[in-house]
């Protein structure tokens, strides 16, 4: 249990800290996507990590939902402790996957307040998703988007060349 | 008792590789190099297969007259192989699955670790100390 709320706290303090300095190297836009680039990249990694470690009992996974579905059900478990609410796929390559009660928005209210300022938590996340994708041999590309807090969508399209 | 360990990234090139009896590595390199292509092969078979199981362990891959090359894939195609030496006959199935199992283990370590850049050679002391305790003592 304290896991979890040690890593919320960390997310929280991380966002803090990376805007903090934001307006010192470029007020605008252009300091805040480096922000969200590097936040991404540190769940890119920290995705690839668990994308090693979580499926390592597990037997090896026969298509491209399963990837999904390990993702949605294990990934969240491991490092949110609850499943994904709802995955849904047009089955050529982009997956919404939904979660009605996203543990690190949980905290900042429930409605249309703080909208704005919901994409900078939720960088980490994306990031995480894609790493962990990346380590399973599909490259994608993840996008979130908040309707009302705490409910948030991520978008996965998956990357074939 | 291993005599040559290698970890083969997903790309299909060398992460990792060492052999005990450093001179005449060239022909080990060489063994793990053909052993790919029947890696590749097995993992193909599995996809196509109707099978419910997929396993992580390939087992014997092909055997040779002095040693005996065995195979294991990870969920990241990430491929870990193991050449024997045939005359050790007392090496079981189950030892080498355990081998395997250790090797995933401290694979996993290496990727978790902040400073190693996943696509890098592996340079870790842990896992190398762990690779040695796998390996024969010769002389």
């Amino acid at each position: 249990m304290v896991d979890a709320v040690l890593f919320e706290f960390l997310h929280t303090e991380m966002v803090a800290e990376l805007w903090a300095h934001d307006s010192d190297l470029d007020p605008g836009p252009g300091g805040q996507k480096t922000s969200l680039l590097v936040l991404e990249g540190m769940g890119f990694r920290v995705g690839q990590a668990l994308g090693e470690r979580l499926p390592r009992e597990m037997l090896a996974f026969r298509e491209e939902l399963d990837v999904l579905k390990f993702l949605c059900k294990d990934l969240w478990g491991a490092v949110f402790q609850k499943q994904m609410d709802s995955l849904r796929t047009n089955h050529q390559g982009t997956y919404v996957l939904q979660d009605s009660s996203f543990p690190l928005l949980v905290r900042m209210g429930s409605g249309l307040q703080y909208l704005e300022e919901a994409p900078k938590f939720l960088a980490f996340t994306c990031g995480l998703l894609r790493g962990t994708l990346s380590t399973l041999g599909i490259k994608s590309l993840v996008t979130a988007s908040v309707a009302a807090l705490p409910a948030c969508k991520f978008q996965v399209v998956i990357q074939r060349s | 008792m291993a005599v040559c360990v290698a970890v083969i990234a997903k790309e299909n090139y060398p992460l990792y590789i060492r052999s005990v009896p450093t001179e005449n590595e060239l022909k080990f390199h060489y063994m793990v190099h053909t052993s790919l292509d029947v890696v590749d092969e097995k993992i193909s078979a599995m996809g196509k297969a109707l099978v419910d199981q997929r396993e992580l362990y390939l087992g014997l891959l092909y055997p040779t007259e002095d040693y005996k090359v065995y195979g294991y894939v990870t969920n990241s195609k990430v491929k870990f192989v193991m050449v024997v030496d045939s005359s050790n006959t007392a090496l079981r199935d189950n030892e080498i699955r355990s081998m395997f199992r250790k090797l995933h283990n401290s694979y996993t370590d290496v990727m978790c670790n902040p400073f190693y850049n996943p696509g890098d050679r592996i340079q870790s002391r842990a896992f190398d100390s762990m690779v040695t305790s796998m390996m024969i003592q010769v002389c």
